[in-house]
């Protein structure tokens, strides 16, 4: 009895201590969380009161609402974003519920096709549609004048303009909206619209009064995501706004750091945008709630799939229409300037060059050294970012700790964050001591850690929620302490969405430039900011080559997620 | 206005102003000796291994110079940080804000950076044999900070399938007629060094007026001045108001259809000193690239494959190039480009709204 005792005693001190460490790691990924994104905002709020001489104004703000440079931009981003959003919703919703909800052919293509238009950088599909629509020269407009004989200076499409800017940010956003409205369609149970039928419901009043009300949450929220990645989109206005004659907040943003620099204004001109972000984040929680979507356990019916009879394939055909814009199109216009001596003109015998490949390279000395960093980042930014994503989404998920709602919130707080206000903020923040990491790569990895934070986030929260506690919960009543549940049980069940999330958020280092367009050294130069460089001068051919290359890579790496043995099911868009 | 003929040395006094700034002698300059490449050069430039050049000098132009040096110097890996002259001078503002020393040579179209470099005391002086010997006293600094080591025109030009010789546009001010509206492309000064000179040189000669009619022309704007020949290549636009000579010398050559006006109020001259930075991390590949770029052979390499004009006074102009003697020059005035640098880009975003 009294070795009993003393064993159980024993035990209970050790699993206090090793509670403790459990305890400490966790509060030092708090701590690590606070830091990433309490810092840089306090700079920016700092610098935003205070004028050169270090006193507190309102001058700043002032200047923003009087001064016409700025009040522009931002009437033209609020018009942006608007419209980019409601054309993204029109697009991506029928889309979205024939995919999910419909026996749609080739259904698993569209979806596939789908994600390659979420991890093609928006600066790349800019610049692929330069090549295309450009009013004289554009690879379309020149078909146009061919087919239809007419004059020189006609032209079909001028992406040099508003509806222009427009219309590419749509083709590089709607993904957002599509994975959120088939995501949703996918979990609603079949139940619901069995009831419905048997009621007497024909499919089209079940899809309108039953399937399509039950997804309007989420096609709400699908929009305010779009409205904010418009609003803070970076490369694509930089790269069109510029020659049709506009700025946008971003572009405006990022025009005060040319010499000489005004931080000042900057910091002012980034806080609306900030605080909007902010209010249109808590709108879409409102709308979304906090929905268990815990379908583990194949409770719900299957979904009841409609019959498109003699529509499915012009649907089909609608849907690869779509596609045509953020896909084929450009993809096709990058192929063909790599192997054309001139970058708008259609490859025949006479104009095949291999010269470009060979000077991008050869000859381009910056090429290697940003291939190295952009590929080490990427590593390092994955691996990191998803290390912490998975504590505090497990934390967050089992309330581990008190205050795990406030972890939570921070979390997906740099989503509030736009790229290029970040990478003003971490600029200021990072190049005063005593932390001066301007100049090395320790800044670049931070930025990306902080912006693919949320995401990762998400992505693990929602795959731990789908797991059912019971199975923590008897590991540690055996005695485990949490982290040890976390590493013994959680994890491997996991394992699937670890390595999708590891893969997101490596491809998504790779096509990051608002924040590193602020942050980067001649040393520190990553492939997104190279290309951004070349579109400076023009060099559109160098651009395809680097644009292409990094697309294989990023899908050779998807597809290699997908392949390795024992990591099943892979990256779909149902795991987001 | 006659035709006049320029002789050699009227274009040295010509552009003795526009040295004139840049290079103003204060009563007592020490230029140290002139220093030739010698073999322990060499020797201490390999150990050093590499070298990193920061230029606006368009990107084919300048790795293929790049190149040329690490064939004559294997061992040394040159590499080029190409962006527009004003993006450059911010960068090294902001790296040597934060003491990032990671430049070593530098090369400008704007030559107002390399006043206030040297005002800031950011340059090393370092004068290569070349330049004591063959280079005239207006484009070479006193103190022996920098020298010219490139020059170019900033020139009116037109796409030969759009537009035909009698269409195309003689002088500035024919681009302001309503026929050419929707079809020029034009640079920006708030990136560009060349357009940043070549606007303050025109707005001084043409005033301000020329650009608010200019700004009605809803043109295309571009970043660099070595885009505008480009987009004319494509077949973009017709006719661009301001781009580099060197990238139309270079197209049209290569067999595009593009052609270079020279325009009859005359054509702005730019020119882009070199220098070396005193906190270079490979301070002895810093002196033998700048001993390099100034020889005879660098020079007329960046004549034939670049474009470029040079003020060596062995260079040769590239036959089928209208020499500089022939064309009439816009006078430039560095100091009152730094002095009204930002000015000028303020004006310009206002009227171009970009």
């Amino acid at each position: 009895m009294a070795s009993l005792t003393h064993d159980a005693a024993e035990r209970a001190l050790m699993r206090s201590a090793r509670l403790d460490l459990s305890r400490l790691v966790i509060f030092t990924f708090a701590l690590i969380l606070c830091v990433l994104i309490v810092l840089p905002l306090s700079w920016l709020f700092y610098y935003g009161f205070v004028d050169r001489a270090g006193n507190f104004t309102l001058g700043n703000f002032r200047q923003l609402v009087i001064d016409p440079a700025f009040v522009e931009p931002l009437i033209t981003t609020f018009i942006l974003a608007t419209t980019a959003s409601i054309v993204c919703c029109a697009v991506a919703a029928p889309i979205g519920w024939l995919v999910a909800r419909t026996d749609l052919p080739m259904r698993g293509l569209v979806r596939v096709l789908v994600t390659a238009s979420f991890v093609t950088p928006p600066f790349l599909g800019a610049i692929a549609w330069e090549l295309l629509a450009a009013p004289n020269s554009g690879l379309l407009n020149r078909a146009f004048r061919a087919l239809t004989g007419a004059p020189q200076d006609d032209y079909l499409f001028n992406i040099y303009s508003f509806p222009g800017l427009i219309f590419v940010i749509s083709c590089y956003t709607f993904p957002y909206v599509f994975v959120l409205v088939a995501n949703s369609l996918d979990r609603i149970p079949g139940d619901l619209e069995d009831a419905s039928s048997i009621l007497g419901g024909k499919t089209w009043t079940t899809a309108r009064r039953i399937t399509i009300p039950l997804a309007m949450p989420a096609l709400l929220a699908g929009a305010l995501v779009a409205f904010l990645q418009s609003m803070t989109l970076f490369g694509s206005p930089a790269i069109l706004a510029l020659p049709a004659g506009f700025h946008t907040m971003t572009t405006k943003i990022w025009s005060l750091f040319q010499y000489p620099p005004k931080p000042e204004l900057a910091a002012a001109a980034s806080l609306p945008l900030l605080v909007l972000t902010v209010i249109l984040l808590r709108a879409e929680h409102m709308v979304l709630g906090r929905r268990g979507y815990s379908v583990v356990g194949g409770k719900g019916a299957e979904p009841r799939l409609v019959r498109l009879k003699f529509l499915r394939w012009p649907a089909l055909a609608l849907c690869f229409f779509v596609l045509l814009n953020p896909v084929f199109l450009p993809y096709g216009a990058l192929l063909n300037a790599t192997f054309s001596k001139v970058a708008t003109q259609i490859v025949t015998p006479q104009n095949f060059t291999l010269h470009n490949i060979e000077f991008v390279f050869f000859e381009l000395s910056a090429t290697r050294l940003a291939l190295k960093n952009t590929f080490i980042l990427g590593a390092a930014t994955a691996t990191i970012g998803t290390l912490i994503a998975v504590v505090i989404s497990y934390v967050t998920a089992r309330k581990a700790v008190t205050g795990y709602r406030a972890l939570g919130f921070l979390a997906t707080a740099p989503v509030a964050i736009p790229g290029i206000v970040l990478g003003v903020g971490l600029f200021l923040s990072y190049t005063r001591p005593p932390f001066i990491l301007y100049g090395t790569l320790w800044i670049l990895l931070i930025a990306f850690v902080t912006i693919s934070l949320p995401a990762a986030y998400q992505q693990l929260q929602s795959a731990i929620r789908a797991v059912h506690p019971d199975l923590e919960d008897a590991s540690r009543i055996l005695g485990a302490t949490r982290l040890q549940a976390l590493g013994h049980i959680t994890a491997p069940l996991l394992r699937t969405s670890v390595i999708a999330t590891w893969c997101f958020v490596f491809v998504g280092v790779m096509r990051e430039l608002s924040a590193a367009i602020m942050l980067f050294t001649s040393e520190t130069k990553v492939i997104s900011v190279l290309i951004f460089d070349l579109n400076e001068s023009g060099d559109l051919a160098a651009i395809s080559v680097l644009g292409l290359s990094m697309l294989i890579v990023t899908f050779a790496t998807v597809l290699l997620a997908n392949r390795i043995p024992g990591f099943g099911g892979g990256i779909r868009l149902r795991n987001h | 206005m006659r035709g006049w003929k320029f002789s050699r040395r009227d274009i040295l006094k010509g552009s003795a102003a526009l040295a004139a700034g840049v290079y103003a002698t204060p009563l007592k300059a020490q230029a140290p000796a002139a220093e030739a490449i010698t073999p322990a050069l060499v020797e201490a430039a390999k150990k050093e291994g590499k070298i990193i050049w920061y230029t606006s000098v368009d990107l084919p132009v300048a790795e293929k110079i790049a190149k040329a040096f690490e064939a004559r110097y294997p061992g040394i890996a040159a590499r080029v940080e190409r962006s527009g002259a004003e993006r450059v001078f911010q960068r090294v503002g902001q790296e040597y804000g934060s003491r990032i020393y990671a430049v070593d040579v530098v090369n400008s179209s704007d030559a107002a950076h390399f006043i206030v470099w040297k005002r800031d005391g950011l340059l090393a002086p370092y004068v290569p044999e070349d330049v004591a010997k063959h280079y005239p006293a207006d484009h070479k600094d006193a103190d022996g900070m920098f020298a010219t080591w490139r020059a170019w025109l900033s020139v009116i030009g037109y796409n030969t399938e759009l537009v035909t010789r009698e269409d195309a546009p003689k002088s500035f001010a024919d681009l302001l007629d309503p026929k050419w509206v929707g079809k020029i492309v034009k640079g920006h000064p708030g990136y560009s060094g060349t357009i940043l000179t070549a606007t303050f040189q025109m707005s001084r000669d043409l005033g301000w007026e020329y650009f608010e009619k200019l700004a009605k022309q809803k043109i295309m704007q571009v970043q660099s001045s070595a885009d505008p020949p480009k987009k004319l290549s494509l077949g973009e636009r017709a006719v661009m108001a301001d781009g580099n000579e060197y990238n139309m010398f270079l197209l049209k050559e290569s067999g595009r259809p593009v052609e270079i006006v020279y325009p009859t109020e005359g054509t702005p001259l730019i020119v882009g000193p070199n220098g070396i930075f005193k906190n270079a991390p490979n301070p002895n590949a810093a002196r033998l690239f700048q001993s390099w770029m100034f020889t005879i052979e660098a020079q007329q390499m960046a004549i034939e494959i670049g474009g470029l004009r040079s003020f060596h006074a062995l260079a040769k102009e590239k036959p089928g190039r209208k020499p500089l003697s022939e064309i009439k020059l816009m006078k430039d005035d560095a100091a009152a480009v730094e002095k009204s640098g930002e000015d000028i880009k303020t004006r310009y975003t206002q009227l171009f709204r970009v």
